[in-house]
């Protein structure tokens, strides 16, 4: 049998916190509230994509605020996963303009072939899939995002391919350099 | 083709690095206001200009920036709106991704202008990339020595940071993006007090959107009255439009405002005409808050003239006949359109992102949704398509901000100009639920 042992309190590794100290200098001292969005952020990336309400009094310490206050922001912001998450999370926007250019059959074709439903997790822990609004890529539709990449022209089954390969061997780090940021395909060629 | 006052050099190799941006002219606007302009000959050149706000509200610029209220003592702050959520827009994107510098550069002249000490730029949280180029850029600003301390010795310091939202639509609205930027829900806030007075930390505050911040630059270069001389009427300078939908070429065009609605689809230039060699139904030209037209109307007015992108022929005979060019979120939908389906999408869509806090648009919106998918998908009444219309009506003008009315305007003007193609899904749901059905009949004009 495992032995048993108390849950450990979730910590920051110290890349993170550089980075929390970092964004606490843009706001006024008595105002460091405002950093609760992008540490949210730094959060749900750092511990597996999702914010467990551990992790979310955690930020809640390191602000030097209430709970309350961040569970209220938590559950307000659509891009916080609040229960866990499979390894990708591929968020599908399902808007009118993507909608005109194929991705309700684009969703349907990811069901299939991930084995996920919308709003679940492939049996595997894989793929996560998640409808969202509107992107902001409506000109390259049908977009799916995965976390800080956006994958555009989903148009095929071979650009669905292309991706999910990519994403096979793809390990998300907690907290990505900007050094190391890719534009999307069609920001290249403008 | 009309000139290019943002994008111009936007397919230059490395213009996102602050080397290759100064070399093609970068940052000139900054010298030019700091070195010789006051703060307030700034704002002049801006009212001048006639610079409208590229958000899709379209109000004067330089009449929103005079409106700032300027207590001694007191800090104020630029914030730039880089929230873009409104579906069929995505111009900011591509912009900030390509040019950051442009936009720092215009958040320098503008918060100069505005005597802001620190400014923001508020980005929405699913592009934490363009986040990551624009800190890399305002880095580069700062080790040039055009943000900090000081900047280019003219006794004027700035501190520019970029803050990410987290997927909330309604924080495109200013009031609630300032509650977003203080760590808060995306509620927005009752006005009075508007921004100008008591915006961010309840300090006097100017919210901008990023393309309107980046036609700064060229406004100070060249002078308001030289912008002024591009465009029509009160529709001054150039205008970026995200072309989307059924078109041969989406994209980003940027056009100088006046270019008729008709060459703008159909020339190669520009769109290249409607995919698959198909027929056009109807375009929702600024973003998918404003009315729905009909091929007729969008192409010539009611009167029979030439729609032309502008502000004022857009908006050519109200919303019975006309529309709005909005965030220039133009969104074409060619003849095997569902307008049902497309409201119904839209409808979720707003229902998805109300913030609940007024009562008619938090059930409003979900009535909306609710109903247009029963008569989507075939279950629903006659009385049904006058409900969503009384539906509508109620919730325009009873909330405390516009996501109410751009819940609305869209179901209203599908019902006045579709209103056939809703009653056959009452009278024919078998015919109008079948895979790809559509409507061919004629739509309503008048």
């Amino acid at each position: 049998m495992e032995p048993t042992t108390a849950p450990t309190k979730p910590q920051f590794s110290p890349a993170a916190q550089a980075e929390i100290k970092r964004l606490l200098t843009h706001y006024p001292e008595d105002k460091s509230k405002s950093a609760l969005l992008p540490i949210l952020h730094i959060a749900q990336a750092e511990f597996g994509g999702w914010v467990s309400p551990e992790v979310q009094d955690l930020v809640a310490e390191t602000l030097k605020i209430k709970p309350i206050e961040v569970y209220e922001v938590s559950s307000f912001y659509t891009q916080y996963n609040l229960k866990p998450v499979g390894k990708h999370v591929l968020e599908i926007c399902r808007t009118g303009p993507c909608m005109l250019r194929g991705s309700d059959e684009l969703t349907e074709h990811l069901e299939r072939i991930t084995g996920a439903k919308v709003g679940g997790t492939s049996p595997d822990g894989t793929f996560t899939l998640k409808e969202v609004e509107c992107l902001a890529a409506c000109g390259f539709a049908p977009i799916v995002q995965v976390r800080e990449k956006y994958y555009e022209q989903l148009d095929t089954p071979e650009a669905v391919d292309a991706m999910l390969n990519e994403l096979k061997s793809l390990v998300h780090r907690p907290i990505l350099p900007w050094e190391e940021t890719e534009l999307p395909n069609s920001l290249k060629n403008y | 083709m009309g000139r290019k006052l943002l994008t111009e050099h936007i397919n230059v190799e490395g213009i996102d690095t602050f080397d290759v941006y100064r070399k093609h002219g970068g940052y000139r606007s900054v010298e030019k206001a700091l070195k010789t302009m006051t703060p307030d000959e700034v704002v002049e050149e801006v009212k001048k200009s006639g610079l409208r706000g590229r958000g899709g509200a379209g109000f004067p610029t330089g009449m929103k920036w005079s409106f700032l209220a300027k207590p001694e003592g007191v800090p104020r702050y630029l914030v730039c709106n880089a929230d873009e959520s409104e579906p069929g827009t995505f111009k900011d994107r591509q912009l900030m991704s390509k040019l950051p510098h442009l936009l720092i550069e215009g958040m320098i002249a503008g918060s100069y202008a505005l005597g802001a000490r620190t400014s923001y730029i508020y980005i929405r949280g699913e592009l934490l990339y363009v986040l990551r180029i624009l800190e890399k850029a305002i880095a580069e600003a700062y080790a040039a020595g055009f943000l900090g301390e000081n900047i280019l010795g003219s006794g004027y310091s700035l501190d520019l940071h970029v803050h990410p939202g987290a997927g909330a639509y309604i924080c495109g609205e200013e009031t609630a993006l300032l509650e977003s930027l203080e760590g808060k829900r995306g509620n927005p806030r009752n006005k009075p007090p508007f921004p100008a007075v008591q915006g961010l930390y309840a300090r006097p505050t100017v919210v901008n959107n990023v393309e309107t911040i980046a036609a700064v630059p060229v406004i100070v270069n060249e002078g308001g009255d030289e912008y002024a001389k591009i465009g029509v009427g009160k529709s001054t300078g150039t205008k970026l439009i995200s072309a989307c939908g059924h078109l041969n070429k989406p994209g980003i065009y940027e056009i100088e405002l006046g270019v008729p609605v008709e060459e703008f689809i159909y020339s190669d230039e520009y769109c290249g005409g409607i995919w698959k060699g198909r027929d056009l139904k109807a375009v929702v030209a600024g973003g998918s808050s404003v009315p729905i037209l009909p091929k007729e109307l969008i192409l010539k007015t009611a009167a029979g003239e030439n729609r032309l992108m502008t502000y004022e022929s857009l908006s050519d005979g109200g919303f019975i006949t006309g529309t709005m060019l909005g965030s220039g979120g133009f969104i074409a939908m060619d003849e095997t359109t569902c307008i049902v389906k497309n409201t119904w999408n839209f409808s979720r869509f707003y229902h998805h992102e109300s913030c609940g806090q007024c009562s008619p648009c938090r059930e409003g919106t979900g009535w909306l949704e609710k109903v247009l998918h029963r008569l989507e998908h075939g279950h629903g009444s006659m009385h049904d398509i006058d409900l969503i219309v009384s539906v509508a009506k109620q919730i325009e003008g009873n909330t405390i901000c516009p996501l109410g009315e751009a819940a609305a305007w869209p179901v209203s003007a599908a019902v006045r100009h579709f209103r056939h193609e809703f009653e056959w899904h009452v009278t024919n749901p078998k015919e109008a639920t079948a895979p790809g059905a559509a409507y061919r009949g004629a739509p309503v004009l008048a």
